[in-house]
């Protein structure tokens, strides 16, 4: 039983967040929303300069072969920073799934994402939307009973807007005539994986963000002053942002179990659902309560919380909304017969 | 990283569950809030004992089994799986207990941790004062000096299962001109001392869980201070380390509670679910349970590698506390109107022991530090925010 992350896994994980901070600013996401794709290919090349677009392609198709433990981490940096580019579903989603497609379509498409050549889009009817899809030179688009790899040729995708100016949402259309990459029970399969993944993903992000809104409120609060004091000295502020890391806390070893039992091969439905919830639920928290101690301020464009704050929203409904991942994990804890209770949590 | 149990580890659960398997009492004890309860959990604190059971990270020589802090939770959740008796010497083995090993000098460990270890001393807590509760440097009861012995007068209140317990730990203002946390000193004291009088306080279920104590120019030898004279403070602090952090609520208490909610809920889910409020309660009371397993393995883990517990304990205090509230009153919600009733009432049918389990979590929040000082340490502490 070791349940800590590797001496190398933090130091790798130090080493990305150093990167994002320093690139990934509030100044940088900003310039991004004013742009017309909404993307950024120079941040998207300086990623796949550091390995991070390959991090979990194979070694025989040019990544780093990394699993998704070793990802979990830097998607919480992915979070803390609000990164707008797409390397969460890059990394835990569309490569993994390519990679159990193999064959041909990971001969072809692995290497080109993991050198940072194509972007590549995930999507799911769950969802309804696809993010990125018009930036993207692939798209993986999942439905119960087909996954689609689809060129920009390929379908028609139809912008919606949403409130955070990060998320460049897409509804598709796929042309007359496309075929599957996979269909039937194999569909069926990687459907489940696609959204597991991608609530995985939202998780640990959510962690991120959440940590963050916790930073920027402890600064403001530390700097601001009423009555002659700095608010952050007021009881009932400091108690808002103690209710968060509270929440927070417990949010981590659920998020870091779901990645692990991902990256083992073992059933991760209900870890993933756990996750999911516990850590959207401290990130929407974090949001609530770090509004509350700006004052007026927090509900301003110009004060950066609002990227955090909005992405916080939209994770708790991607990959699953809390009525999906609630009703996965009341299917297993109700069920006649399941082990419940001291002993069998691993 | 690796999830997993090590063979060693099932064989020491194995281990575990078939000795409880053997021995614990088939009839529940009475209550140790009762005279004849209190005798029959110290009588099985001394079974324990005999099995080397009662405290498995103690050393060897003092009857553990150097046991590390992941089978320390492997032991845990198969002793509330097997619904083994609640610890009468909680704050003996592990509060006291842990700090005397930091703290003691070695006449003290010899002497005092292999009776606490059997059952034979139980020990009470004595740190709040009628106006020293959250303020703790408050304390205003004195230790004399006066060759070598201690002097003690003024009162202590609130001290659990002080009522039968043999000894006292305590912390008495050795420095009568010092003020808030300096001059206050760690003393062991023996209840049966002249000059002690013990007034028992009816607790919310009326039965005498705790006592104020007062002291009348009691006697204490010097040889029964722990830690250096005015030291008291940072001797206490360890000890309330130890409580808010892993021993005092391993998650394999909560983990069986919520067990026995999602019971309760399916075998009353028919009118629990005309408040539709109630299911979603169960689960979270599962998912929280499970968060605090997994976040304690996690610093277990983190421990036993050689890391050090930090601010973010003091979440601890409130994850649990807040969390056994819940799964009560989601408890009281199902049981409708028989929730009211005492177990033993003629027609109280299944109520069960949740009238019981609610009445304690009242208190969760309070002791231990309160959930709002808690709250505080975290803002400071943890968060850095502005005092
Ligand atoms: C079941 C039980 C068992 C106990 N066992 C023991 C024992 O064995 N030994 C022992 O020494 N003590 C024991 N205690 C006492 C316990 O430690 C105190 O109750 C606790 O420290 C709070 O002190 P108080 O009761 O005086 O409340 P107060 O300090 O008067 O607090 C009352 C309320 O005011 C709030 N408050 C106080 N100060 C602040 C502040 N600075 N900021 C925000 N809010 C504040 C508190 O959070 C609380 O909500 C026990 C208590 C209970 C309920």
């Amino acid at each position: 039983m070791d349940f800590t992350f590797s001496e190398d896994q933090l130091l790798f994980r130090d080493s990305v967040r150093d990167f994002l901070v320093n690139e990934v600013t509030p100044e940088r996401i900003r310039g991004i929303w004013e742009s017309d794709s909404g993307r950024d290919d120079g941040l998207w090349q300086q990623l796949a300069e550091m390995g991070l677009t390959g991090i979990t392609v194979p070694e025989a198709h040019g990544g780093l072969g990394m699993d998704e433990l070793d990802f979990v981490l830097l998607a919480q940096e992915c979070g803390y920073v609000a990164l707008p580019e797409p390397l969460v579903n890059t990394a835990l989603v569309a490569v993994p799934v390519i990679s159990q497609l193999g064959g041909q379509a990971a001969a072809e498409w692995l290497p080109k994402i993991a050198a940072g050549e194509t972007r590549v889009a995930v999507g799911c009817s769950d969802n309804g939307l696809a993010e990125d899809a018009a930036q993207a030179g692939l798209l993986l688009w999942a439905e119960p009973q087909a996954l689609y790899l689809l060129t920009p040729d390929q379908f028609s995708a139809r912008f919606n807007e949403s409130v955070d100016p990060s998320r460049r949402l897409y509804a598709i259309d796929i042309a007359a005539g496309v075929l599957p990459a996979a269909s039937g029970e194999q569909a069926a399969a990687l459907y489940q994986a696609v959204l597991d993944r991608g609530a995985l993903g939202a998780a640990a992000q959510a962690l991120g963000l959440a940590q963050r809104m916790i930073d920027i409120s402890v600064q403001y609060t530390s700097e601001r002053q009423q009555f002659g004091k700095v608010i952050g000295s007021f009881q009932a502020v400091k108690h808002h942002m103690a209710n968060v890391a509270v929440r927070l806390e417990y949010a981590k070893a659920p998020v870091t179990r779901a990645a692990y039992a991902l990256a083992r091969g073992e059933a991760a439905q209900v870890a993933v659902s756990h996750a999911k919830l516990v850590a959207c639920e401290a990130a929407n928290l974090a949001a609530k309560n770090s509004i509350q101690v700006h004052g007026a301020m927090g509900y301003t464009w110009e004060v950066d919380l609002h990227i955090f704050m909005k992405k916080a929203w939209a994770m708790a409904g991607t990959f699953g909304d809390t009525g999906f991942h609630k009703q996965r994990v009341a299917e297993h804890i109700f069920a006649d017969g399941v082990a419940l209770g001291a002993g069998t949590t691993f | 990283m690796n999830l997993n149990y090590t063979d060693q580890q099932n064989a020491f659960r194995e281990e575990v569950r078939s000795w409880l398997a053997e021995h614990v009492p088939a009839e529940p004890l009475k209550t140790f809030d009762t005279e004849e309860g209190f005798q029959q959990h110290r009588e099985w604190e001394a079974t324990l004992n005999k099995g080397r059971w009662g405290m498995v990270t103690w050393p060897e020589e003092l009857g553990g089994r150097a046991c590390d802090l992941i089978e320390w939770l492997i032991f845990e959740e198969e002793y509330y799986r097997a619904r083994a008796p609640l610890r009468v010497n909680q704050n003996g083995i592990f509060l006291l207990g842990p700090t005397l090993m930091e703290y003691g000098t070695e006449e003290q460990k010899a002497r005092i941790l292999p009776k606490m270890a059997n059952g034979e001393e139980v020990w009470a807590q004595g740190w709040s004062e009628p106006n020293a509760g959250s303020d703790m440097a408050a304390i205003r009861s004195t230790a004399r000096k006066d060759g070598d012995k201690y002097i003690i007068n003024g009162q202590k209140t609130w001290s659990t299962r002080a009522v039968w317990a043999d000894w006292l730990f305590g912390m008495f203002r050795t420095d009568p001109d010092s003020e808030r946390h300096r001059g206050l000193t760690f003393i062991l004291v023996p209840l049966n001392t002249p000059g002690i009088t013990v007034r028992p306080i009816p607790q919310l279920d009326g039965l005498p869980g705790f006592a104020e104590i007062f002291f009348d120019n009691v006697e204490v030898d010097v040889a029964n201070r722990l830690g250096d004279e005015g030291a008291g403070w940072s001797v206490a602090m360890a000890t309330a380390g130890f409580e808010r952090g892993l021993m005092l609520r391993s998650p394999a208490r909560f983990q069986e509670t919520a067990r026995r909610l999602v019971e309760l809920y399916k075998a009353n889910q028919a009118s629990a679910d005309r408040d539709p409020a109630v299911r979603d309660a169960v689960m979270r009371a599962w998912m929280d349970a499970e968060s605090y397993c997994l976040t304690t393995y996690e610093t277990a883990c983190r421990l036993t590698q050689g890391g050090k517990i930090g601010a973010e304990s003091s979440t601890n205090k409130i994850f649990w506390s807040e969390l056994d509230q819940a799964m009560h009153a989601t408890a009281m919600s199902i049981l409708g109107a028989r929730a009211e009733l005492l177990p033993h009432a003629p027609d109280a049918g299944d109520v069960g022991t949740w009238l019981d389990g609610w009445l304690f979590a009242q208190s969760g929040p309070i002791y231990a530090g309160t959930n709002e000082i808690q709250r505080n340490i975290i803002a400071e502490r943890m968060l850095g925010m502005p005092r």
